[in-house]
Order: structure tokens, then C-alpha cells, then sequence
């Protein structure tokens, strides 16, 4: 797993409080990581500062699951 | 009574009656304050008069870029804004049948518009702090309605709906989103009124008299201070019982 993943996920683990082994590809934060809306704009503001990269509004609503984060911020690295 | 060492506070429209006093309340409750206005002579005379922890920004809130660049240079020039108190306001009466496009919308910019924007500037910190105060100042007139003032009216009310909806987003984060409706109180904008229209009002007035700028900041302090933790989406009516709601 790439060095970004592994922040990712440690972002959102202490985020949500939740089992890293839960944090898959595909887990949705709101559908399966217990979420709320509000839960996933400070997980993309937690993003920002961590690697120094501007999500806008739009594009933040894309990121719905680990691996859209993962995908958005190695892109826009 | 209320402690705010080591809180720095935006206030808009400090250069006016009633921010003033706001500012001078969280000033000697021991808040920074950032003082803003479009009129920087009166904004640099209140930063003198209180000394240390003052800081003026000058912002036009009819101006959407210099308005979204304020909650930065405030956090910026004191650190952070744990309490923004979005007290500017402008008037432009008229008749409903006879008010211009320009007179609504120039209304309903400065005196909501600008609320909307600076509210949304400042949460980011807030959030992350999970602490915040805001606190907008409505006014009697968004509540009860006023002839020749629907456009400050549905501001003011506006207002209202717009922190009961902030307030719902952000109360488990720690930030509390109230408002303050002042009734008359003796302030430059009151002091228009005629000596005729002064004492028509104060009948209308239980405790017969117009309020004071500082009974309006004592009702801010409290609700940005730690103890009004629990008191969200409310608005305090400060209108010496002219409307009971």
C-alpha cells in the first residue's frame, strides 16, 4: 500500500474511530465507516492540511469512499 | 463575570453604537477583538482608546471579495476567530410600493449576504478548535415587521432562520450560532428620529425608555462566553418588553 493510503487511513481511523481493518478500497464513510455529512468535510479538511493540496467544494463531493480519496490525492499530488 | 482571556473576537461594524460597545464588552472580558467597520478613523480611535488586543480591519461588506478575505486577515493579525459577532447593518427605507431593486438587494447584501459569507470563513477554524461563539445581531423589526423597512426586516429575519440552520449543522462541534434582536436603543441610527417619533415609539416601550448600546454588548458577552455552552439557535430579544416573543 502507497505512502498516501497509509495517511489516508490513519486520518480516518482517528477520525471516525473506527478498526483500520474496516478501511477498505471501497468503504463508504458515510455507509460504512458511521459518517455524517459533517464527518466528511472535516475528513477532507484533514486532507488539505496533511498534504498541502485545495479541494473544492465540487470535487470534495466526489470523495465518497477511502479508495476517492486515495485516487483524488494521488492525482492531485 | 464572564471570562474570555485568550479569545479573539471579530466584531463587524464596530465603528457604530452598538459595536462599539460590543467590542469594548469581550475587550474587557479579556478577548482580542478585531475590530471592523468601512470607516477607519472611528475604528482606529476605538483601537486607542483600548490599547493592547485591538486590531482594525477594515472591510466594505457590500464587497463579496473583501468580505471573504476578512475571517483570514482577522486570523491572520490574532491568531484565529473563536467568536465572530456579525453585527453590521445598513438601512434603506422606503415604501414596499415605491423600493427600488437597489434598495432591496443592497439591504439584504450587507446585512445578510454578509453574515452568510463571514459565518462560513470563520467555521473552518472552529471546527478544528471545536469551540466557537457566533452571534448575529437581528433586530425587532425582523420579528414584527416595520413599515418602509421590508428589506431590513427580511434581512433581519433572515438572519434568524440562518442561524437556527447553522446552529442544527455545527452544535456537536462545539460552536454556538445565536442571535441578538435589539428593540430602540440609542445609537446614531436612532437619533434620526424626530422628538415626535421618539416619544410615539416610547409608548409603545414598558420600561419606557430607549435601550443603551451596552445593555445590547452584555447580551453578547454572555452568549459568547464558556458558560453559554448549552444556549444554541436562540434569539435573545432585547427590547424592553416593546415586543414579548
Amino acid at each position: 500500500m502507497s505512502d498516501i493510503a497509509d495517511r489516508v487511513k490513519k486520518i480516518v481511523v482517528e477520525h471516525l474511530s473506527v478498526e483500520e481493518d474496516k478501511v477498505t478500497e471501497s468503504a463508504s464513510f458515510i455507509d460504512d465507516l458511521g459518517a455524517d455529512s459533517l464527518d466528511t468535510v472535516e475528513l477532507v479538511m484533514a486532507f488539505e492540511e496533511e498534504f498541502g493540496i485545495e479541494i473544492p467544494d465540487d470535487a470534495a463531493e466526489t470523495i465518497q469512499t477511502f479508495g476517492d480519496a486515495v485516487k483524488f490525492i494521488s492525482e492531485a499530488q | 463575570m464572564f471570562d474570555l482571556t485568550g479569545k479573539n473576537a471579530l466584531i463587524t461594524g464596530a465603528s457604530g453604537g452598538i459595536g462599539g460597545a460590543i467590542a469594548k464588552a469581550l475587550h474587557g472580558a479579556g478577548a482580542t477583538v478585531g475590530l471592523s467597520g468601512t470607516r477607519v478613523e472611528p475604528l482606529e480611535a476605538l483601537a486607542a482608546e483600548l490599547g493592547e488586543r485591538a486590531h482594525v480591519l477594515p472591510c466594505n461588506l457590500s464587497d463579496a471579495e473583501a468580505v471573504t478575505a476578512l475571517p483570514k486577515q482577522a486570523a491572520e493579525a490574532m491568531g484565529s476567530v473563536d467568536i465572530l459577532v456579525n453585527n453590521a447593518g445598513i438601512t434603506r427605507d422606503n415604501l414596499f410600493m415605491r423600493m427600488s431593486d437597489d434598495e432591496w438587494q443592497s439591504v439584504l447584501d450587507v446585512n445578510l449576504t454578509s453574515t452568510f459569507r463571514l459565518c462560513k470563513g470563520v467555521l473552518r477554524g472552529m471546527m478544528k478548535a471545536r469551540w466557537g461563539r457566533i452571534v448575529n445581531i437581528s433586530s425587532v423589526v425582523g420579528a414584527t415587521g416595520n413599515p418602509g423597512q421590508g428589506n431590513y426586516a427580511a434581512a433581519k429575519a433572515g438572519m434568524v432562520g440562518m442561524s437556527k440552520s447553522l446552529a442544527y449543522e455545527v452544535a456537536s462541534r462545539g460552536i454556538t450560532v445565536n442571535a441578538v434582536a435589539p428593540g430602540f436603543i440609542e445609537t446614531a441610527m436612532t437619533d434620526k428620529l424626530t422628538d415626535d417619533q421618539k416619544s410615539a415609539i416610547l409608548t409603545q416601550i414598558p420600561t419606557g425608555r430607549m435601550g443603551t448600546p451596552e445593555e445590547i454588548a452584555a447580551s453578547v458577552l454572555f452568549l459568547a462566553s464558556a458558560e453559554a455552552a448549552y444556549l444554541t439557535g436562540t434569539t435573545l430579544h432585547v427590547n424592553g418588553g416593546m415586543a414579548m416573543l
